[in-house]
């Protein structure tokens, strides 16, 4: 391969001198004294690739161009010239090659295709997963944002979807679909437009059926020490009102306040209570992207100390302040989540541009809201909401091609970790595992897919990412199978309704996430995974069950007696009832994953994306569920005979707790299918 | 002595006021000899009983006519009782400070718990005290099983029989004993089967400023290097400057020239005073409100207790490898051998040998390396992290123990047959219990009490088959090889199972915990073969 890729190479970079691999490479492991692997190093047009010399394995590593953050050519020594490639994605490589001139070659090159240009020398452009146009379109229509309004609750009578932003005449960092207060006319919606920086009006972000408080968001207000809009008044207004249990609502801004006062001298600032009727003003100190970027870099320098002692690490991790971020992020989402859950209040949130603190702070606040959003599917809807489609800057943060270095930012790796602290907090909340964070974190930068390209919509449609590139959604929906949390059950106490973090003192609660900044030091990670452990558990469980399936039908044809007989028969030992008594069990494992999403969209036979490999699940989905009304007339009896069993030994007075483990599940199981 | 003297009242109405994990109590109020008895009528499930003794310390403050009991548990739980009459609360606080601090063993709860489940003298079978020599009898015929203790004549804090190199005799053990600290000459402790070498344990030779030295010692020392393969490692668990101080107080640790064969490595490690400090910062740490996300690591790494956790884990590491990768001898002692010395040797066997990672195992090494080989557990644990005044012996090494051993199932989740539910179980039993297995400070001391015959096993309840979805990991399954740990600072966590037990929620680790166990008895009920 390396001939043909080294012309292409040539011809991106203009190189002169041909090449196409460099032999006799170590690969030295950082962590520990580990012997180095000796390999060869090729350079693609898209991956850096080191192949390791050891002929039974020959272990690849492959790194996409975009992936690497930075490189670094140290001081030639005896052994050769080391090179260090870090990594968006905290993989860091250390290599050494023999040749001085070889590494100035390769450091040469890869800082040119570390730092592409050109949306079209992105790896999206010429990625591709072998799917048809049709499957490739289809993976685009995944997530779909007027689907998950209508969920939400609107349009109703106080929320519809408004066309004033039609081919992006208002505002070009927002989308072409936003929900205002039908109260708000286009009149109001522009006038407040033209008081709000960028142009970021107000607009819904997430609506609370139960409680009619919504959550809407914006840039923040162009009022300098004086300055007022009647329109924009107007517009806070229609918000408020759209919400007739609350006399009031929430301005959250989610800025330090000396932040935002300094933003008064340039004209921009925040809403003044007395002049927008009925608003409570509220500052949450959230740092800003500069604040964040130095604070990662900090803690990264920590991850990357060698053999650190247990002070140099907690003090290292302290003195970055990114767990304090974390924090930040969180309690500012918690407090918005209960004025909108407990109090019922709608709440208004931004912060100067209102793309990254409000963006995070939004999706939070709704994680935290809606169970849906814990879902697998519910989450790549979240992120393409609250993100993608509001306009977040992923080009300019993530540096998917070379710019600004000062626009960079760990803004969504931020939100990401948030999920995961709060996955740590409540194991059986989630549908997903932290692989599936992880993932996404990664393709964030990787640029693999065009779901994260550009810094808006209007960019996206311009350049027609949808014709030309995969979306990730798609790609993730396809293996979720990987990506399933073992402990999440959808109808667990966890994962209905609001999830309330502890409040104070709850600092200890935040931990380092090991399996994000330093997952590529395998040593460091637990050795064996439960959540592996789990699902090949479940999954085995499921093929025994429909192997007893199959037999069961078979008797039933062989022996004539019709199913209806056996409730007759309550004897424990006989074989009859022990047969229903089996398969009484599989509601609680078909259920979650069928249920998991609680909405109709989302079950998997229904989701136009599936490729081939899905159809074998899907078809066991539908057995079970075609088999849901036997069990459910079975699982009575079977709580019966429980019920006996448990209490003939000592008058029940001595195995309370076991018997209310094994009750609820048939309870569940009549619940879920009445 | 009358328990009924030191109750000045034994009734009050109270209120029991909710935290995480509790239930408010509005109620009856009693006090008995070794409970504290709080009933908001017939059996209610939310009544509270508490055995006196894990009661750690006690403040009360007066507000008009009634009153506040703060009770500091030593399993960290605090309770506050709102009493009503300031008299009866003050008579019932010092009714709880009288009985809490009783220090007669057999008048001890233990002495008088009679669960009907239960029969007395059944744990005798359970972990017998030969098990282990019967063990290691069956790979080689090196070592014996001496009787030379059998009237704790020998040695007070040693069981009475001990595993030695069949080449040596009583006389010679009695002889080494003389020179060793508390009479703790070098046993063996753990036999690797795999390459044959062994793990010894004892306390500090005797060496004094004039370097004696004792020459039955070290043919005890030759014999064991030499049916363990020729090459050995003492491993002391304090710094080079630290023996030199004991050497003053007659102690020290085996000179080099009279122990041909034996290398010598210090690895300090940290007990007593310091270690009690470190686990009562950490306890204040984890309960302070007012401490900010800005503070809380440093104030987490002031604590050092999980530098303690790294430092043991790693020194237990290097046992580990040096028996299991070069096939070193190890023999391991501080000053007395009866703290850190027991810390390191059973670390070092549950990374090496996977017979201790099963319940039973588990247990067996508990009993071996800690109760049998003389952790003065009535000292060391006679108070928690809440007592005021100076602690005296008190120190955290088995709670040290058992973090460590948390790490290890964090990091390899599916090789220990225990899960968590048993680590707090020691820990709370270790302090409190009712049964009679952690008291005392030695064999001995259980010998003279009478605890076998007296009181009931904490095996054989933990054992009872109602306690399996607790204790048991449900996703245990067998993993012949050495679990080496990582002990990077990223790897190693706070036990918030443990010490932020009774500050959190506790639900959200319930339902994990249940919907494991759910999800392995389907697998089981879907497979009934």
């Amino acid at each position: 391969m390396g001939k043909a890729w080294a012309a292409v190479i040539r011809t991106v970079l203009g190189l002169g001198r041909p090449w196409d691999a460099v032999e006799n490479v170590r690969l030295m492991d950082r962590m520990s004294s580990k012997k180095p692997a000796l390999g060869t190093l090729y350079l693609t047009a898209s991956h850096v690739i080191f192949v390791e010399n050891v002929p039974e394995t020959r272990k690849e590593t492959w790194i996409l161009h975009s992936e690497i953050s930075s490189i670094e050519k140290q001081a030639t020594t005896a052994g050769g010239c080391p090179l260090l490639i870090r990594c968006k994605n905290f993989q860091v490589l250390h290599l050494v090659v023999p040749q001085e001139r070889d590494c100035q070659d390769v450091y040469i090159s890869l800082l040119r295709l570390a730092r592409p240009v050109k949306y079209e020398e992105l790896f999206c452009f010429s990625f591709n997963p072998k799917l048809d146009k049709e499957e490739r379109e289809q993976g685009w229509t995944l997530v779909d944002l007027r689907e998950e309004y209508k969920r939400m609750g609107t349009p109703n009578s106080y929320w519809h979807l408004s066309d004033v932003n039609r081919d992006y005449r208002v505002c070009d960092s927002y989308p072409t679909d936003v929900y205002v207060p039908r109260s708000a006319t286009a009149h109001i919606i522009v006038g407040s437009s033209k008081f709000r920086s960028r142009r970021r009006f107000p607009a819904l972000c997430y609506y609370c059926k139960d409680t009619n408080a919504s959550i809407c968001r914006s840039s923040q207000p162009l009022s300098g020490f004086s300055a007022r809009c009647l329109e924009d008044e107007q517009m806070l207004q229609a918000i408020r009102r759209a919400n007739p249990g609350s006399d009031f609502m929430y301005v959250v801004d989610t800025r330090p306040k000396l932040n935002a006062m300094a933003n008064r001298a340039a004209g921009k600032g925040y809403e003044n209570e007395d002049n927008y009727a009925n608003i409570k003003f509220q500052f949450i100190g959230i740092e800003n992207i500069h604040v964040m970027r130095s604070s990662l870099q900090k803690m990264l320098e920590v991850c990357e100390l060698r053999s650190p002692s247990m002070s140099d690490f907690l003090w290292g991790l302290e003195n970055s302040g990114w767990l304090k971020h974390i924090k930040a992020i969180l309690d500012a989402g918690v407090f918005i989540a209960k004025a909108v859950a407990e109090e019922g209040t709608s709440v208004l949130v931004h912060c100067s541009d209102g793309w990254d603190r409000t963006a995070q702070v939004c999706s939070v606040a709704s994680l935290l809201l809606d169970p849906h959003y814990r879902t697998l599917k519910g989450f790549m809807v979240l992120i393409e909401k609250d993100w993608i489609s509001f306009g977040h800057k992923f080009h300019h943060r993530y540096g998917h091609l070379d710019g600004d270095p000062k626009e960079i930012s760990p803004v969504i790796d931020q939100f990401l970790e948030c999920v995961w602290q709060l996955t740590e907090q409540f194991p059986c909340a989630f549908e997903f595992n932290e692989r599936f964070l992880v993932h996404i974190q990664h393709h964030i930068y990787s640029c693999q897919f065009g779901t994260f390209l550009c810094n808006s919509q209007k960019e996206r449609r311009e350049l027609r990412i949808q014709e030309r590139t995969h979306s990730l959604w798609a790609h993730l929906w396809k293996n979720r199978a990987d990506y399933l949390n073992p402990l999440f059950r959808a109808d667990h106490s966890q994962a209905r309704g609001t999830l309330r973090p502890p409040t104070s003192p709850c600092n200890f609660t935040y931990k380092f996430w090991s399996g994000m900044y330093n997952r590529f030091e395998k040593g460091m990670q637990p050795r064996q995974s439960v959540t592996d452990y789990l699902m090949a558990v479940k999954e085995e469980t499921q093929q025994l069950e429909e192997e007893l399936q199959v037999l069961e039908e078979r008797l039933e044809k062989i022996h004539k007696i019709p199913l209806s007989d056996t409730p007759g028969n309550r004897e424990p030992g006989a074989p009859q009832s022990k047969c229903p008594g089996l398969s009484a069990s599989t509601p609680s494992v078909g259920n979650p994953a069928a249920d998991s999403g609680g909405q109709p969209k989302s079950s998997p036979s229904r989701s136009p994306s599936q490729g081939d490999d899905d159809s074998a699940l899907i078809l066991t989905q539908e057995n079970l569920k075609s088999s849901d009304p036997d069990l459910s007339a079975n699982s009575d009896q079977e709580s019966g005979v429980e019920d006996l069993s448990c209490r003939s030994p000592s008058g029940g007075e001595c195995l309370p707790s076991e018997d209310s483990g094994k009750d609820p599940d048939p309870d569940e199981a009549v619940f879920l299918t009445a | 002595m009358e328990f009924s003297e030191l109750i000045r009242t034994g009734r009050a109405e109270a209120f029991l006021l909710p935290g995480p994990g509790q239930s408010p109590v509005r109620g009856t109020l009693c006090i008995t000899s070794h409970h504290l008895l709080l009933s908001a009528g017939h059996g209610s499930p939310s009544d509270l009983w508490l055995l006196l003794r894990n009661v750690d310390a006690v403040e009360k403050r007066a507000a008009g006519n009634s009153g506040t009991i703060t009770l500091k548990c030593k399993d960290l739980n605090v309770l506050q009782l709102e009493i009503e009459g300031l008299e009866e609360t003050l008579d019932i606080a010092g009714s709880i400070e009288a009985l809490s601090s009783l220090e007669s063993v057999t008048t001890s709860y233990p002495f008088f718990y009679r669960p009907q489940s239960l029969k007395l003298g059944e744990a005798e079978d359970l972990h017998p005290p030969d098990h282990f020599y019967q063990q290691v009898a069956l790979e080689t015929n090196g070592w014996r099983l001496s009787t030379v203790n059998r009237d704790f004549n020998v040695c007070a804090s040693y069981p009475p029989a001990l595993v030695v190199p069949r080449g040596i005799g009583d006389e010679v053990l009695a002889r080494s004993a003389r020179f060793r600290q508390g009479g703790r000459f070098p046993v063996l402790c753990y036999y690797h089967s795999i390459n044959g070498t062994v793990m010894l344990r004892s306390s500090q030779p005797l060496q004094g400023a004039n370097r004696r030295r004792c020459a039955e010692d070290e043919e005890l020392l030759k014999a064991a290097l030499a049916l363990g393969g020729g090459r050995g490692l003492v491993l002391d668990t304090r710094s080079a400057q630290a023996v030199k101080q004991a050497r003053i107080t007659g102690g020290g640790t085996e000179a080099k020239a009279a122990y041909s064969g034996w290398k010598r490595l210090h690895r300090p490690l940290e007990r007593g005073r310091p270690l009690q400090d470190s686990f009562v910062r950490l306890v204040e740490a984890c309960t302070d409100p007012s401490l900010s996300m800005d503070r809380w690591l440093s104030r987490l790494d002031g604590c050092r207790w999980l530098t303690h956790v790294k430092e043991a884990l790693t020194i237990a590491c290097l046992a580990a490898q040096g028996m299991d990768r070069e096939g070193v001898c190890i023999l391991v002692h501080g000053a007395e051998g009866t703290d850190v010395t027991l810390l390191v040797t059973s670390l070092t066997q549950l990374i090496l040998d996977p017979k201790c990672r099963t319940l039973r195992g588990f247990q067996s090494l508990l009993e071996r390396e800690w109760i049998q080989a003389g952790h003065p557990f009535q000292q060391r644990c006679a108070h928690s992290a809440y007592a005021q005044g100076r602690p005296k012996h008190e120190a955290p090494i088995f709670l040290l123990f058992l973090d460590c051993v948390w790490q290890l199932s964090r990091q390899f989740p599916l090789s220990l047959e225990f899960g968590e539910g048993m680590l707090l179980a020691l820990f709370e039993h270790a302090y409190a219990s009712p049964f009679g297995t952690f008291l005392c400070n030695s064999e001995k001391e259980r010998y003279l009490c009478e605890v076998k015959t007296k009181t009931h096993s904490l095996w054989s309840s933990l054992n009872q088959s109602k306690e399996r979805k607790r204790l048991c990991n449900p996703i245990y399954s067998p993993n012949p090889l050495a679990l080496w740990p990582s002990v990077e600072p990223q790897s190693l966590q706070l036990w918030a199972g443990l010490f932020l037990r009774w500050t959190r929620p506790p639900e959200p680790a319930q339902e994990a915990w249940e919907q494991l166990w759910k999800i392995v008895t389907e697998r089981e009920v879907a497979d009934p073969l």
